[in-house]
């Protein structure tokens, strides 16, 4: 560590304004605090208290958060391809199998996610800011195994250039830079993010599959018709508890709500992520459930209300996409509505709207996108409150 | 105004004054018909026709309308000249005419025919008022170009219908962005420009 310290001391004055290079200084800067904490103090006359929670350590929390939905996602690709191939396969062959498919994905968005963060902040002469990490975290797990590796790195660029800086980068952005790469990959590459092939891995070009094998993932499933007790995840029956526990193709991250469940009571108790949010998306979905099974009169109205918390990327989105801070309402009372809101969407374009197996990413942009009004909203009638409690207090004298 | 040096008036709504990304004006259109080259380039020239020839004609007659009817006499010199080209194309161009279906017609509603005659046409002399019309039509139409391109270049692999990116790409795994194809993407690439343009102009950034 000393050593470290001494030689990064060593070289810093090559990035000096007068230095070597001069233009790489926010470069050098990102590694160093990368390395160690930023070495900044409250001035003698400052009015604020500088924590040291910054947003280094808030990424941090988030991607720890990630980890479990990752690893348990890693050896889901790996058990559902092999359940394909009909190869055996223990626990590990599994896990080294998805970790094969998935870290490239991983590198890809990081890579291209950092070249334009670097590149920005380079020309802009600011600080390289963390939020890309979650975000280059979060692009990975929220699409198809296979989508290939190119379009990932299209989609990041698109997400971090017209999402994140066109706005001014991390802290102005208008929607979630990773759920705007995955818009972008649905409709530009719509063969490639959506149907039963890409969910499984080499299932799109594998010679021999499994008699009875189905890569579609539940919800397809019921887009098409399926009831919802002959529900199927390859060629085996699928269960509630499978559905819990995550054991069904899908988006690399997002089948196992209990690992995104231990996700979110980490996110909550380090005080990242905003309880309200989610538990009002929560209370969003069950709602809408509820009445589509009251009022529906198709099949796919009818299955059991509390499912839609189980099945597709409703877990997923409500823990780490719709309680991004930047994004989300920041009114307390705005939260309420706004996850609630994206819950009744969620499930009213996942099962209305023929067009889209999947209504939590277009739900969560739609609310990010009207987040500031519910803010304004709330803020306004908060205002007109105490201004009627003044009158009143006034005219009663 | 009337200062104003003849080629400014051409020059200057290609890049310090253009119609979209400037004025803002006639985006309607530049979303609808940009997904190929070809009909892209008609428009093009289309509206300046269209904004040239109305803005000699109303500058001509600028003194003898009274300016409570102007708009509705400014109308019916627009459409009398709209209706011209759409007949002109649906008699040599049919295909391209159907391709561009309604959007000739809606040129009667493009804001920057109708912002030219206010702004320009109703207060300068004819030849005059005649290149600010050429140079705002070509403005108009020199962003619908940049945008076409980029839209049927990634969208559909193709230039003016020809096939550029060539088969081996998509043996290799390339597939064509088929957010390209649409409108909501014509939108994003005209924010780039004008992203573009402000970030190399100082003239036009706002404090």
């Amino acid at each position: 560590m000393e050593s470290l310290r001494k030689y990064l001391d060593k070289i810093k004055p090559n990035f000096e304004e007068g230095g070597k290079h001069p233009k790489l200084k926010s470069t050098f800067e990102a590694f160093e605090s990368f390395l160690f904490v930023p070495n900044e103090t409250t001035g003698a006359k400052g009015a604020h208290i500088r924590d040291a929670v910054d947003l280094k350590r808030t990424i941090t929390m988030v991607i720890i958060a990630l980890l479990p939905a990752l690893f348990f996602g890693m050896w889901n690709v790996g058990y559902w391809h092999h359940a394909m191939t009909g190869e055996e396969a223990g626990f590990f062959s599994n896990l080294f199998y998805g970790l094969g498919q998935v870290l490239p994905i991983i590198a890809v968005s990081y890579i291209s996610g950092l070249f334009l963060e670097f590149m920005f902040a380079q020309i802009r002469k600011e600080q390289v800011n963390e939020g890309f990490l979650a975000t280059g975290l979060l692009i990975p797990m929220i699409v198809p195994v296979d989508c290939p590796l190119w379009m990932v790195a299209v989609a990041t660029m698109f997400a971090v250039l017209i999402g994140k800086e066109v706005f001014g980068g991390t802290g102005m952005n208008i929607v979630n830079p990773a759920l705007l790469a995955r818009a972008f990959l649905f409709f530009a590459y719509p063969g490639k993010m959506s149907g039963d092939k890409v969910w499984v891995a080499g299932y799109g070009d594998a010679d021999k599959v499994v008699d009875g094998f189905s890569g579609a993932t539940p919800l397809g499933e019921l887009a098409h018709g399926t009831a919802f007790d002959a529900l199927t995840a390859g060629n085996e029956q699928l269960s509630v508890l499978d559905m819990f526990l995550g054991y069904m193709p899908g988006s690399i991250g997002e089948t196992s709500t209990l690992c995104i469940l231990i996700g979110a009571i980490f996110l909550i108790c380090t005080g990242v992520a905003s309880w309200k949010i989610m538990f009002s998306g929560v209370l969003g979905v069950l709602a809408m459930g509820a009445l589509l099974n009251v009022f529906g009169t198709e099949a796919y109205t009818q299955i059991p209300f509390w499912s839609h918390l189980l099945l597709g990327g409703f877990a997923f989105g409500i823990v780490f996409m719709a309680t991004d801070p930047v994004t989300a309402a920041q009114t307390e009372t705005g939260k309420w509505i706004y996850g609630f809101l994206i819950g009744v969407v969620a499930i009213l374009v996942r099962v209305v709207n023929p067009a889209f197996p999947e209504g939590v990413m277009l739900a969560i942009l739609l609310m990010n996108v009207c987040a500031p009004l519910i803010d304004h909203i709330v803020v306004r009638q908060n205002v007109n409150r105490r201004l009627n409690r003044a009158k009143a207090a006034v005219a009663s004298k | 105004m009337a200062q104003t040096k003849n080629s400014e008036l051409i020059k200057n709504p290609l890049n310090l004054n253009n119609p979209i990304t400037v004025q803002v004006l006639g985006i309607c259109s530049a979303l609808a018909v940009t997904v190929k080259l070809e009909p892209a380039i008609v428009m093009a020239i289309s509206v300046t026709v269209v904004t040239a020839l109305s803005n000699l004609i109303i500058s001509l007659i600028r003194n003898t309308i009274p300016s409570r009817i102007r708009i509705i006499v400014q109308l019916m010199v627009v459409s009398f000249l709209v209706i011209l080209v759409d007949q002109v194309l649906k008699a040599f161009m049919y295909e391209l005419d159907k391709a561009l279906s309604v959007y000739i017609g809606l040129i009667i509603t493009n804001c920057i025919v109708m912002g030219r005659l206010e702004a320009f046409a109703l207060g300068n002399k004819p030849l005059p008022a005649l290149l600010d019309g050429i140079g705002n039509g070509l403005g108009y139409g020199l962003i619908l170009v940049i945008v076409a391109f980029v839209r049927e270049l990634f969208g559909s692999g193709q230039l003016f219908g020809f096939q550029i990116i060539p088969q081996a790409c998509y043996d290799l795994g390339y597939e064509n962005c088929g957010f390209m194809l649409n409108p909501p993407m014509a939108l994003i690439l005209i924010g780039v420009v004008i992203w573009i343009q402000r970030s190399k102009m100082k003239e036009l950034q706002e404090k």
